[in-house]
């Protein structure tokens, strides 16, 4: 019965090595040697400061910008150091109220829109730090943007367009728009 | 479902097939100790490292043997994994300063991880420091996924030998496992996964300044770090204002390489696979979703080379793929069609070029609908438990998906290792049906399927239902069970079952809104895992003894062929009549009703 309790300690202890340091430093070395931008979390980098990760979105409220996902992380939106999504069933009620709360802000900023709202922008991502918006929820929000900036809404629409990425190779994924990377380029636009 | 999205899941299948067979082969060649030239280098690694461990290479062992060694190593693997975490203050690699983790959730997380479980009940990016999740956590991936290989290993010798007595080394079927299969993937995945944005480094969590100033509720604390409610019984909040943003940081990416590989699942981030730093890009969404079934799928074609008959392990991989084919569709189905609850609020959910529509709720922009379907399926099929999107907020038949793969016993694909011996005792259940029908004693592979393999067989697929039953009836019928639940109504109890279904079935996704980080579910779900995990592997292992004793007869006129259409729809048949019988009423009171009451709705 204790026969194999030595190999069983000793590859224990072969495999910690092997596996849960070794292995891990390797890729860490080669990563930061030849990947660091990316090994190091893909920053934005503005006048020598970090402003945000391309990866991870940040909170927009203000009508002169374009707003992101909405974000069920504790306790405000888009806290990065605890990743969550909402996890409302699809008949809570809960989930509707919030529906109807986003929907409102989204009209009180932009009361003349009479659109119908694209899902993304008022559904919470799983993440709760999703960085893109789908471009229909992008266009939704062009004329908004524009008017808050006195900024004619053909030059606004231009920067989104400029700003979507299609599918990677043409076929993975989704049509997307980096939300951080458009409010940079609308400020610093002028 | 568009065009495009039926192109990206036909590209995700054939990837996926198109290596099958060569890396299949390449295992097969593997375990049967015949390396191929270009890993021949790696040998005299091997030989040195089982004499520094004093393991005879050459030695076999019989069941019992191989059975006591993998016991003294999960033991060892909990006891480990839980030091760490309890001792993780004082370790080095830890510069958020977190503390020691508690010790239930210490159990439940060693638990999980020695099962290739990966439940979560903790949140890796404010709880674990970098030395616990590599050390302890990363170490059970590559060690997990080994050890249900090597029982896979064992079973298909017991099926391939002639009147043996024993089914190979334990040692060496693990040790071959991780350092000539899962190491090398791993290595590669993981770099590929940083080029797209995945991170890995040791640095402190970043803070940042953000564009915008943010205003929001903070829930204020008493002096021992327990939210203060008032006294209608919500959080005392005070307003408060910020311009802060902490990215966490860490060695991810060579921690998500063996979570997809290896059929664990644990994410280094709370949300785990939909985390932008864990899953950056669609297509490192698409390498994560070919590493989750890569495995388990190349598996089959192992087993068959290694009984000598190739078609029989095609045979199982298509009855594999046709079932995962008609959950995939009704998840897709499910998840496009969107939620009527939303039709009445002038939501626009129909897909288009510029949106991908559909229930948006808990999923990710970059992944839409379709890779977030086609995620899901493939988690809940293998016993892998990642997400890259929240099943909590599914609609109620596109979470029925998961839910229902998972009770069927993570046999599509299945775990690694795992998925296949598991299939192999519904095909050893398919054939003693049929051999009742036609009145013949059954056989599989020249191998006569007596009294005991039929008991140790007819264990392996009766002690899950029995956990899960008995553990879904505890938690909604105990006040510390119902405590945790999110959701009101039927979707309430559908969090419950899917824990106790998750834990039980090794998988370790969940309808993430029930609050499992208590004693009540750590404990629970603790054993579960243990249950379901140790309780099954040891009368696999047993059948694998008493396959390998028998003589190996050859096929007659009388012999039933195991390679045919027939066959793969009996055996799809066996695993539907099991799993229904077993879990329609559960589904039935959770998902069905949820479903019944959307459509009610509008």
């Amino acid at each position: 019965m204790f026969q194999e309790l030595k190999p069983a300690i000793l590859i224990f202890l072969g495999f910690t090595l092997i596996t849960g340091i070794i292995y891990p430093f390797v890729v860490t070395c080669i990563s930061q040697a030849t990947m660091p931008e990316q090994a190091d979390g893909s920053l934005i980098v503005r006048d020598g400061k970090p402003v945000g990760s391309a990866l991870i979105g940040q909170n927009f409220s203000n009508p002169k910008y374009f707003w992101g996902r909405p974000s069920a992380t504790e306790p405000m939106p888009y806290n990065a150091a605890a990743s969550s999504g909402s996890n409302l069933g699809p008949t809570n009620p809960a989930l509707f109220n919030a529906i109807k709360a986003r929907i409102k802000a989204l009209k009180n900023a932009d009361p003349g829109n009479k659109l119908p709202i694209p899902v993304d922008l008022v559904t919470a991502s799983g993440s709760g730090l999703d960085p893109e918006i789908s471009p229909a929820a992008a266009a939704y929000q062009i004329e908004r943007v524009a008017h808050a900036r006195n900024l004619d809404p053909v030059k606004v629409r231009q920067l989104v367009e400029q700003y979507t990425q299609g599918r990677q190779f043409g076929i993975l994924g989704e049509p997307r728009v980096n939300v951080l990377k458009l409010n940079l380029a609308l400020d610093s636009l002028r | 479902m568009t065009a495009n999205g039926l192109l990206q899941i036909g590209l995700y299948f054939t990837v996926l097939l198109a290596m099958v067979k060569p890396l299949g082969l390449y295992m097969a060649k593997i375990y049967e100790g015949n390396l191929p030239a270009f890993v021949r280098w790696i040998s005299p690694f091997e030989n040195l490292f089982y004499r520094i461990c004093r393991v005879k290479q050459e030695e076999e062992m019989n069941w019992t043997r191989y059975a006591m060694a993998m016991l003294w190593f999960g033991l060892l693997s909990v006891l480990v994994v839980y030091g760490l975490q309890r001792l993780q203050g004082m370790l080095p690699l830890n510069p958020q300063k977190f503390g020691p983790v508690s010790p239930d959730s210490s159990f439940n997380t060693a638990i999980s991880f020695m099962t290739n479980t990966n439940w979560q009940g903790y949140s890796g990016e404010s709880t674990m420091s970098y030395l616990t999740q590599m050390m302890g956590l990363a170490v059970q991936n590559f060690i997990s996924a080994a050890v249900g290989m090597a029982v896979l290993i064992a079973l298909i010798r017991g099926f391939a030998r002639n009147t043996a007595e024993t089914i190979g080394n334990f040692w060496v079927d693990v040790m071959r496992s991780i350092i000539y299969i899962l190491l090398p993937l791993s290595l590669i995945l993981a770099l590929v996964l940083v080029s797209q944005g995945v991170i890995q480094n040791f640095s402190p969590y970043k803070n940042i300044q953000t564009v915008e100033t943010l205003n929001y509720n903070n829930p204020e604390m008493d002096a021992s770090g327990n939210p203060i409610m008032d006294a209608s019984g919500k959080p005392v909040t005070e307003k408060a204002t910020t311009r802060k943003q902490v990215l966490p940081m860490g060695p991810a990416a060579s921690q998500i390489a063996i979570k997809q590989l290896g059929t664990n699942g644990g994410g280094f981030f709370n949300v785990n696979s939909a985390h932008p730093f864990e899953n950056p890009t669609p297509f490192s969404n698409f390498l994560e979703m070919i590493a989750l079934l890569l495995i388990p799928a190349a598996l089959c074609y192992t087993f068959g080379r290694m009984v000598g008959d190739t078609r029989q392990g095609w045979a199982i991989l298509a009855a594999m793929t046709l079932i995962f084919v008609g959950f995939l569709a009704v998840a897709e189905y499910s998840e496009q069609s969107g939620n009527p609850v939303f039709a009445t609020l002038n939501v626009d959910q129909t897909v288009s070029n510029s949106q991908a529509g559909g229930n948006m709720e808990g999923k990710e922009t970059r992944f839409g609908i379709v890779n977030s379907a086609l995620w899901a399926t493939a988690t809940a099929a293998a016993s892998n438990g990642s997400v890259n999107s929240m099943h909590d907020s599914f609609t109620p038949l596109g979470g029925l998906v998961p839910l229902a793969l998972i009770s069927l016993g993570e046999v599509v694909f299945g775990g690694v290792g795992s998925g296949l011996y598991g299939m192999l005792i519904y095909v050893v259940f398919a054939v003693f049906i049929a051999g009742l029908m036609i009145g013949r004693t059954p056989e599989y592979l020249g191998k006569k399927i007596e009294s005991f393999d039929v008991k140790m067989a007819s264990l392996v697929i009766l002690i899950p239902p029995l956990i899960i039953l008995v553990g879904t009836a505890l938690g909604v019928t105990m006040d510390a069970g119902k405590a945790g639940v999110a959701n009101p109504g039927a979707h309430g109890f559908s969090e419950i079952l899917y824990a106790f279904v998750s834990a039980t079935g090794n998988n370790g996704s969940a309808f993430a809104g029930l609050s499992a980080n208590t004693p009540f579910y750590n404990t629970a779900l603790g054993f579960a895992m243990f249950f379901g995990r140790i309780w099954l592997m040891i009368p696999v292992l047993a059948l694998a003894g008493s396959l390998a004793a028998k003589k190996r007869i050859p096929s007659g006129v009388g012999t039933m062929p195991t390679h045919t259409p027939l066959f793969i729809w009996l055996l799809i048949g066996t695993v539907f009549l099991v799993g229904a019988m077993t879990f329609i009423p559960a589904l039935a009171l959770g998902p069905v009703v949820e479903h019944l009451t959307m459509i009610g709705v509008h």
